[in-house]
């Protein structure tokens, strides 16, 4: 029997993984997928609680309403996350993040 | 006794998804990531259909297997290959590690620690998902359209080069 636990679980594993991959990856690319990775983590738990708590009829569906939203939202960001690093490739011929500090302080 | 037998899928498309993120941070070339991460995302569309949440594992894989695995091959076919063979991580990766496996820790923590009132998984059908996401939710998800047309212009201005301007 498949518990909420189990997907509780798998999703902080994936979540942790997207977040090394943030922090240690260096490509813009690879940060924008891992970005990706965190964002399934967080629709695997809402799929989770929608499906196994005790909600009432009403209410039962908007777990997986959240989700729909979540990757909308995850589409627009990765459209235009794109459009920048090819718009960043252009103008300094680097996706390496550390290379692109005109910003920093 | 027998292990059920939806437990099993359910941690074979945990492996594949696992497996599949493991490889998007540890691979070194930027095309194998981007395969990874579709499998991590079938994976995750496998989760989805074993706890019944079948229109989300469909948009899973049209979404994600058909357009952002696509747009992200063609983002590296646009930028010079070569220079994504041999990627190298941060030099600090491992306060990363460190971070993330506290994160994990910190997270499985919470799981364990807190209770939920739960039941049998159920069934969420497609007309009752339209119904609330077409009544409830209506005005949400018409912002959430224009929230992708507006980001889908802003990608086109923003990668359009300067000699296109009349």
């Amino acid at each position: 029997m498949i518990e909420l636990a189990h997907l509780q679980i798998l999703s902080a594993g994936l979540f942790a993984i997207g977040t090394y991959g943030v922090l240690a990856r260096r490509s813009a690319v690879l940060i924008l997928m891992s970005i990706e990775l965190m964002l399934n983590a967080v629709n695997i738990n809402l799929v989770g609680y929608a499906a196994f708590v005790d909600f009432d009829e009403a209410t039962r569906s908007f777990g997986q309403v959240l989700v729909i939203f979540v990757i909308t939202i995850a589409a627009a960001e990765l459209a235009l996350a794109i459009a920048i690093i090819l718009r960043l490739y252009r103008n300094r011929s680097t996706v390496n993040v550390d290379e692109i500090d005109l910003m920093k302080w | 006794m027998m292990v059920e037998p939806s437990l099993v899928l359910f941690y074979l498309a945990s492996a594949i998804t696992l497996g599949g993120a493991l490889g998007v941070v540890m691979t070194r070339n930027i095309v194998y990531a981007s395969f990874a991460l579709l499998a991590a995302m079938m994976g995750v569309a496998g989760v989805f259909l074993l706890v019944f949440a079948e229109f989300l594992a469909l948009v899973q894989i049209l979404i994600y297997g058909g357009a952002v695995v696509i747009v992200l091959l063609f983002a590296l076919m646009l930028t010079r290959l070569e220079d994504f063979q041999n990627l190298t991580d941060h030099r600090q990766w491992p306060i990363a590690a460190v971070i993330s496996i506290g994160l994990f820790a910190l997270l499985v923590t919470a799981i364990v620690t807190t209770s939920v009132r739960t039941t049998e998984p159920q069934s969420i059908d497609f007309e009752t998902l339209g119904e609330t996401l077409f009544t409830q939710w209506a005005i949400p998800f018409e912002v959430a359209s224009l929230v992708l047309l507006v980001a889908l212009i802003g990608s086109i201005v923003l990668v359009r080069t300067d000699g296109d301007r009349d």
